[in-house]
């Protein structure tokens, strides 16, 4: 299991072919308070970079995109009702969606953990 | 992930009317920006500072959503500093000002304040204002008269260059550009302010008088712009930091930012200039009927009355309601309201997810024949569509101490 980052803030947990997507702490703290969050449905297929969810802070809209290709299997129900989880748990219960990686290769062009953090270091 | 679609006020040029997108982290070219007297102030206490109306302003400290509702329960602190302050004095100052805006101002008694609009020519808005006589005993050491007006930030450049080619040149013009202008909204703002400056609970709605700090001049208003109780300070700007230190000493006090200002605003159903009005929106559309007097109706003598007249006769094309969204995704400023073709029949021009009522609603310029409370409405934003109740406005009730 090796989590991995874009430079628009998403992350992805890969787990074999199946990875986990969510936006990062850094991220939920830049948006604020979370009311909104639209997930992908499953069956949906994503390109890299595709829009992949919507989220809304009280202040603005801001779109996810899929920091991987694949065909998502889960969008996270829990966020419906409670859009908060992103903000309490961006990297754990906040997640967004589940996808089959279609180009695990992909994950090459991303930051591990120690880079991303030296690349919000800098913002 | 990326922030695109935006309202509310972290915009040098919105209320310009420009079409920029409102980043709440100011991401657009930012021009010289300057700062204001509590700059240092808001970075102390972890503003996030951002681009407004050509100064950078905290949006936020702990977070809009604790921020409103903090205000709606105790007492907020609001920087306003950005806002023109102006003096108008000299020859029939007050009868001047009447050929400009359509309220009663020559028959405004002293410490009585009125909310105004400043008209153009065809009766679009400049800009909305409050405006107070001045007693005697003021704070500006102006003798003889005068009208205190308080204007939009990102507007003020362009009314003083109206202001000032419609006016008379007998009448004075003084931009207070020293002071500052703090506001104390909520329902406790009045034990905070009675503890620092005594006999502030002696005012009403909408009425003002000159008190005194440690020596300093203080024109207090309790006034403000969050559908609360509360009151607005102007006072020296080096005496900004002291004051607000000793506001929000109290125990009732937090500092509250740019990006609640806006969400209070809207659940009270205050227009926003640059969103709500512009010089495309007369008052009888902004459905701002109150502003226009009795006599100044009958009498007229203001910019498009003419026109103000006959829209009022006939009704509005479109008319700004109130909307409660279904669902729980906000709705914002930018998106279409649709007619029953499918076509666009008019606009959304304020919108986001409300604190105090746990739904998102938002404001829009709708046709007279859907503008009754309890129609059904339907919005187009990126490409999807929402339903939404027009509703009477406030959505929150006004809690305003009023006299007697």
């Amino acid at each position: 299991m090796s989590r991995y980052y874009t430079e628009d803030h998403e992350w992805v947990e890969v787990d074999g072919d199946i990875g986990t997507v969510g936006i990062s702490e850094y991220a939920q703290g830049q948006l604020g308070d979370i009311v909104f969050v639209e997930v992908p449905e499953e069956g949906k297929e994503l390109t890299k970079g595709d829009d992949a969810a919507v989220v809304e802070s009280v202040k603005a809209a801001s779109d996810v995109y899929s920091p991987v290709s694949g065909t998502v299997i889960e969008g996270n129900d829990d966020l419906a009702d409670n859009p908060a989880l992103v903000n309490e748990d961006p990297e754990g219960d906040g997640w967004f969606f589940k996808l089959t990686l279609s180009d695990p290769d992909e994950i090459d062009g991303l930051m591990d953990e120690a880079k991303y953090a030296a690349f919000v270091a800098k913002l | 992930m990326s922030r695109e679609v935006h309202n509310g006020p972290t915009d040098d040029n919105q209320a310009r009317g420009t079409d920029t997108s409102g980043d709440a982290e100011g991401g657009e070219d930012a021009i010289a920006l300057a700062q204001l007297p509590l700059d240092a102030w808001h970075r102390a206490r972890g503003g996030r500072m951002v681009p407004f109306a050509g100064y950078e302003m905290p949006v936020q400290y702990e977070g809009i959503m604790a921020e409103h509702l903090w205000t709606r329960d105790h007492a907020g602190l609001f920087d306003v500093s950005h806002m023109g302050q102006l003096l108008f004095s000299g020859e029939a100052f007050d009868v001047a000002l009447e050929t400009l805006l359509p309220g009663e101002i020559t028959g405004l008694g002293e410490g009585r304040m009125r909310y105004s609009l400043l008209l153009a020519e065809n009766g679009g808005i400049h800009d909305d204002l409050m405006l107070t006589r001045l007693p005697a005993a003021n704070a500006f050491e102006i003798e003889g008269g005068a009208i205190y007006m308080v204007v939009n930030g990102a507007t003020k450049w362009d009314d003083l260059g109206v202001l000032r080619e419609f006016l008379p040149d007998e009448v004075v013009i003084n931009h207070l550009d020293e002071q500052a202008l703090l506001a104390l909204q909520g329902p406790q703002a009045v034990t905070a302010l009675e503890r620092v400056v005594p006999g502030v609970s002696a005012l009403t709605f909408m009425t003002a008088a000159a008190f005194e700090w440690q020596g300093n001049p203080l024109w207090i208003s309790r006034s403000g712009y969050t559908g609360e109780d509360g009151f607005e300070i102007s006072l020296p700007g080096d005496a900004a930091e002291a004051f607000a230190d000793a506001l929000t000493a109290q125990p009732e006090v937090k500092p509250i930012g740019l990006g609640a200002r806006d969400s209070l605003r809207l659940e009270a159903g205050l227009p926003l200039y640059g969103h709500d009005l512009d010089l495309e929106t007369t008052p009888v559309a902004a459905d701002l009927g109150f502003a226009l007097s009795k006599r100044r109706r009958e009498q007229g003598g203001f910019p498009g009355h003419a026109r103000i007249m006959a829209e009022r006769e006939s009704g509005p094309i479109v008319k700004r309601v109130g909307l409660i969204v279904d669902g729980r995704q906000p709705v914002r400023e930018g998106a279409m309201v649709l007619g029953s073709e499918g076509s666009e029949v008019g606009k959304v021009t304020s919108g986001g997810f409300a604190p105090s009522v746990q739904k998102p609603i938002a404001m829009a310029y709708v046709p007279l024949a859907l503008a009754t409370p309890g129609t059904r409405i339907t919005l187009a934003q990126r490409g999807k569509v929402h339903s939404a109740e027009v509703v009477a406005m406030p959505f929150v009730p006004h809690r305003y101490v009023r006299k007697g």
